[in-house]
Parts: C-alpha cells; structure tokens; sequence
C-alpha cells in the first residue's frame, strides 16, 4: 500500500512551504525516518524525513516550488509496486467511467500545457488532473469548492461528475476513488430522501471522526472492564490545595489526578502503552496521554506529550492548556498526533460510564464516569462516599483480560490511597 | 539545561563539523540543549540558490587578497558573511515536544538579539517579511544615507527537530567586509553593529554574558 508524503506544519501561522532538495529521486529505497527531502521557510531550512519505508514512487512538487502544508508532494510505495500506479495527473483516470454522462469522450488525461503544475489556476490550490479541469471549464464549475476524495484532496472525475449531477451542491458522496485505507460507507445501501429532509453535507471533522471510529471497530478487538473508585481521598486533597494551584496559574480537577494515576500505571504497565504494528508490538518509550476534548459539532484529541516526565501540577497545567486551546481552535495539527493512550470524560454530561472507542493505533483507551456521592458499605455500615466508575476499553489482540484488570486495579488503589506530597 | 560552550575563533568547516556531530548526539539525546558561541575568521557563506554567487560583488582575486574565504553550505539562504568582532551563535536544539514551530523560534532568536541591544540602551526592532534584527532609521557614517539597517542575522537549519545554524550579531565587525556582498540577497538595506550604534567598541566577552543571560530567560532553561 502506498503512503502520501505531505508538506509537514512546520508552525502555527507557517501556511506553505518551498521544497529546497530532493535528498532522494524516484525509485530510491527509503527506510523509515530517513531525510526524503528538504524544504525552506522563513530562513529556516528542515531536513524532512520519510513517513514510512519503501520505494519513492513519485514526487508531485519539484525543487523550488511552494506549496500549501498538506499537500501531497511525493508517494512512498511498498518495494516492489509498479511506479506506474502513483504517476503524477492519473488519480482522476482512477475512477471507473462515468455512467452519469456517457457522451462525454473519456479521452486520456494529457497535460494541455505540459510542465505547468495544477495550481495555475487562479485562487484554485486544489489539485485536479486536466481532465477534471476540463470538465469544470465545460459546466462552469469552480473546482475549489468541490470536496475531492482522491490522494491528498485531488478532485476526481467521479467527485466533480457527481457535483454536477447534484445541482452544484458539494458532493457527500465517497466511495468513489477513495483510497482503500478509508473505508466510509463501502457497501452503504441508498438512503432514502424524504420531502422536507436537510441535507447538509459533513465537515471535514465529521468525515474523519465517521472514518477514525470505523477503522478502529473494524481494527481492534474491543473488550471493556468496569471499575468503581472512591473519590474521597483525592477530593480532600484538591479542596487543600486547590488554592496552591490557582496561584500557580492551574486548576486542580479530578482528571489532574486520574492523569497522574494512569501515567504512573502505564509505566508499571508497558502493554497498555504500546501498539501493534503488523505482527510486531511497539512498546512505547514515551507516556503522549490524549485527552479527548468536546467541541461544537465534533471532538478532538488534542495530546499531552512525555506525560511522563511531568508532576501533577505539570500534567494539570499542560491537559488545561491543550483543552482550552483545542476549544478556541488554535492547536497545531502535530499537537493531535502521537498520542501512546487516551483518556476520555463521558462522564461529564452524567454519564455512569461509558463505553469508548479506541484511539488508533492505540490500544487501550480510559473513560472516566460521573462522579457523585454514593451509599456505600463501609465496615458493615452503610456511608456516603464520592464515588464514579472508571472503564478501560482495550484491543483484546494484544491485551488480556487479566493484565487490563491488573491495571485497572493499580489505578483505582493510585486514587484511593493518592500521597498529597504528589498533588 | 543549557550547555553553553564559548568557543572563541573557530574556522568555518570546524563550526560546520562539530554542529553535524552534535546534532547527531542532541537527536540520539547524549547530550542536553547546548549554545555555542563563537566568531569566525573572514568568510563567505553561499546557499545552495543558483544566483547565491551574483550576491558576491568582487572578484575573486580581491577576496583572496582581503584573506575572504568562500564557503558553499547545504542551507537555504543566499550569501551572508561572517568575521571576528561578530558574535555567532548555534544553538543545538531540540525543538520536539514542547517548541515546535519554526516562526515562533526564529521570533525568539531575534528577541534575544532586541534584548541584548536594550542592554546598550539601543532600540532594535524586528522588520515585517525580513527575518533578523534591525536599528530603524539610522544614518550610515559613510554614505550619509538614513535607512533600516540589520544588525543581527538568523538562518537556521532544522532535522528531526533539532536545530543548528542560528544567528550572527555584529558587535565589532568591521562593516566594510559586507560591500563585498549583497547581505541576503537585500540590496536596499545597510548593516550596522553595536560599535557602530554605541560610537564606541563593546567588549565580546561582555556581550557573550548578556546575550547568554538573555537566551535563557527567552528559552526558559537555566543555563549550565
């Protein structure tokens, strides 16, 4: 399977960048990690490495061109694969001809004006073959607001013949042309339309949450253990020095301890802080814990890096940063990625617990309950306590019931029996 | 933890050598954050833009003679000169997790330069679209001209998030050598240094003190 290279975010207000070096030419193995190409912003140069191993098939952008941040400039294939099959301009070719407007000549895609890269057109960055093009000069169609499904946001023949079909409106339609890593919808039957029925096509969020969830259902093996904890202990302890952290700029919650708790079992624990890679287990050297965060309209994972190197101020300090920051939409994409284990807070709408979905390629993944006072049985007697239910969902592949429960139990005890010389 | 190594003279190819080796060892984590200083001998770096030689506005036979080297690099850039009297600085970096943005770190290069000019009392400024520190409005002693002039240079090269390369701060650097060139490729804007703007030379050693207490503070390490 082939990989995109896309032009890296070197920065938050960095929009685009110039390739300066191909470090490698088309056909060159490459290992993972190592340099493929060099690009200048700003008076800074950076040396980019390869996101996967294999063959480089094709480069898209040539040395001294400038290009927006996630574009695709180059794909990386298996050893082995045809270069043919990532030839530059062919990604419309892709889709099967069109049973929509059989008396359009489905002629081979050739450059009109060879050498002369797609984001000529004016105001247009979206990548489209001459074909394509050719078809929106017909209809008068402005390509950049058609949504493309094809490598890297390329609009293919099927997107732009299923717009036009539609009336102009962007097309929800995906199973066209979608690469085979992106499973939306494969075999979705029709959806019927009634009178008066909105139809609003997803946001982009949408899309890739629709196809993160899929992909990890259809990925791992979910299993779920409940465990109910007491809050008692971890309560007295933030309401004492609630105050020492509002001075440092902090909130102590209930997450900053459960965050500590789970970093410090996730070292004990190195399984549930791992992924699968193939038929290896990457067993992961750093602590990047996800908190999942509500948005309007979506969610985001937004991930606190080498958790474990941080106290619980530190950890409370960095979950409140990347949260607030996530709300008001002003993360950098490199700050979703990476995360080794994710904590999420169904709890928060009152939710006794939830059942989440792991993170890929995680995999294991906590949800933390409402927590509320409780009667509880305490030495034979029935006593109030603050109580909430914790769930791990976990990938059955590589983790066992046992070891899940193991760790469960380490962060539940990790709660009840907090030392305040660490809050 | 900052690593500050103060290195004195050193040749080019030797700053180009030792920044590669202790890339290797910053990204393979053997060694923490580390800031050389240093100055270079007379030299003239080219990037590796096609036109970078254009920038050279004197034969070859004159630069020989004024003991100018001229050295091709990997980096982007066009041609920048380098000599004694100016203070050069690499910090070897590791950008991942908490400082990734290229912007944000070339911004607080050009703060520690701002801060250490406000030691001298001296008001430096950055220039929209133009990276680097600049004194606005100066008068140039020998052409008489007033215009924006640079006093401190930045280029920096990035792998895997380590940084090298960095920064040029003209302390007593005799300007005369950038007639020799074009300074990036900006033909319209002079150069200036901290001797030039003070009417008086300024002691290195001194000015490695400020800029050292100045990256710190930017960088929030404890220098070591």
């Amino acid at each position: 399977m082939s990989t995109p290279v896309v032009m890296p975010q070197m920065g938050e207000s960095i929009a685009e960048g110039t390739i300066v070096r191909w470090i490698k030419k088309v056909g060159d193995t490459v290992d993972r990690d190592e340099p493929l190409f060099e690009i200048s912003t700003d008076k800074v140069d950076a040396e980019i490495p390869s996101p996967a191993a294999g063959v480089l098939m094709d480069i898209a952008v040539k040395e001294g061109e400038t290009v927006p941040v996630n574009s695709v400039v180059a794909t990386i294939g298996a050893a082995g694969e045809k270069l043919a099959a990532a030839e530059p301009g062919k990604a419309g070719g892709v889709a099967p001809a069109s049973p929509v407007l059989p008396d359009l000549p489905d002629q081979p895609d050739q450059p009109d004006q060879p050498d002369q890269p797609d984001l000529s057109d004016e105001g247009d960055r979206q990548k489209s073959s001459p074909l394509v093009r050719r078809i929106a000069k017909e209809h008068n169609v402005d390509i950049g607001r058609i949504h493309g499904s094809g490598i890297g946001g390329r609009v293919t023949k099927q997107d732009i013949l299923s717009f036009i079909e539609g009336g102009g409106t962007p097309s929800i339609d995906s199973r066209s042309a979608r690469p085979a890593s992106a499973p939306l919808a494969q075999d979705q039957p029709p959806v019927f339309r009634g009178a008066g029925d909105q139809v609003v096509p997803m946001s982009v969020m949408r899309k890739k949450i629709a196809e993160h969830m899929v992909v990890s259902k259809r990925t791992s093996a979910h299993v779920y253990s409940v465990f109910e904890v007491n809050y008692s202990r971890v309560d007295q302890i933030r309401k004492a020095k609630k105050e020492d952290y509002e001075r440092a700029g902090a909130r102590l919650t209930f997450t900053s301890f459960i965050a500590k708790v789970v970093v410090d079992c996730l070292r004990q624990h190195k399984v549930i802080n791992a992924s699968i890679d193939g038929d290896n287990i990457i067993y992961r050297n750093d602590i990047n814990l996800g908190i999942a965060v509500a948005l309007d309209n979506g969610l985001i994972v937004p991930v606190v890096k080498a958790a474990g190197e941080k106290n619980t101020l530190g950890l409370s300090k960095a979950i409140q940063d990347i949260a607030e920051r996530a709300r008001a939409k002003k993360l950098n994409p490199e700050e979703v990625h990476g995360g080794t284990f994710t904590i999420t807070n169904p709890g928060n709408f009152g939710a006794q617990f939830g059942l989440p979905i792991i993170n890929q390629p995680q995999v294991a993944i906590l949800g933390v309950g409402t927590i509320e006072k409780r009667p509880v049985v305490v030495d034979d007697a029935i006593g109030i306590r603050l109580m909430g239910f914790l769930t791990l969902g976990y990938d059955h592949r590589l983790v066992d019931g046992a070891v899940a429960d193991q760790f469960m139990s380490d962060v539940k005890k990790g709660i009840e029996n907090f030392d305040p010389a660490q809050a | 933890m900052i690593d500050v190594r103060r290195l004195g003279l050193v040749s080019y190819a030797d700053g180009l050598e030792l920044q590669r080796a202790l890339v290797d060892d910053r990204k393979a984590g053997r060694i923490p954050n580390t800031l050389l200083l240093l100055q270079h001998p007379h030299v003239l770096t080219i990037g590796v833009k096609k036109d970078g030689r254009q920038h050279i506005l004197v034969p070859a036979e004159v630069l020989t003679e004024r003991g100018v080297a001229v050295f091709e690099t990997g980096r982007g850039g066009d041609v920048t000169y380098h000599g004694p009297g100016q203070l050069v600085g690499y910090p070897i970096f590791n950008l991942d997790p908490d400082r990734r943005d290229v912007h944000k770190y070339v911004r607080d290069l050009e703060e520690v330069m701002i801060r250490v000019c406000a030691d001298y009392g001296l008001a430096a400024d950055r220039v929209k679209g133009m990276s680097g520190t600049w004194i606005r409005s100066t008068r140039d002693a020998r052409s008489g001209q007033v215009s924006d002039a640079k006093i401190g240079a930045i280029g920096v090269r990035i792998s895997r998030w380590v940084t090298s390369h960095g920064l040029a701060f003209n302390v007593t650097t005799d300007l005369d050598f950038f007639n020799l060139i074009v300074p990036c490729g900006i033909a319209d804007k002079a150069v200036t240094s901290l001797a030039a703007q003070l009417g008086h030379p300024v002691p290195m050693a001194e000015v490695e003190d400020a800029f050292i207490r100045h990256f710190s503070a930017v960088f929030e390490k404890t220098p070591a």
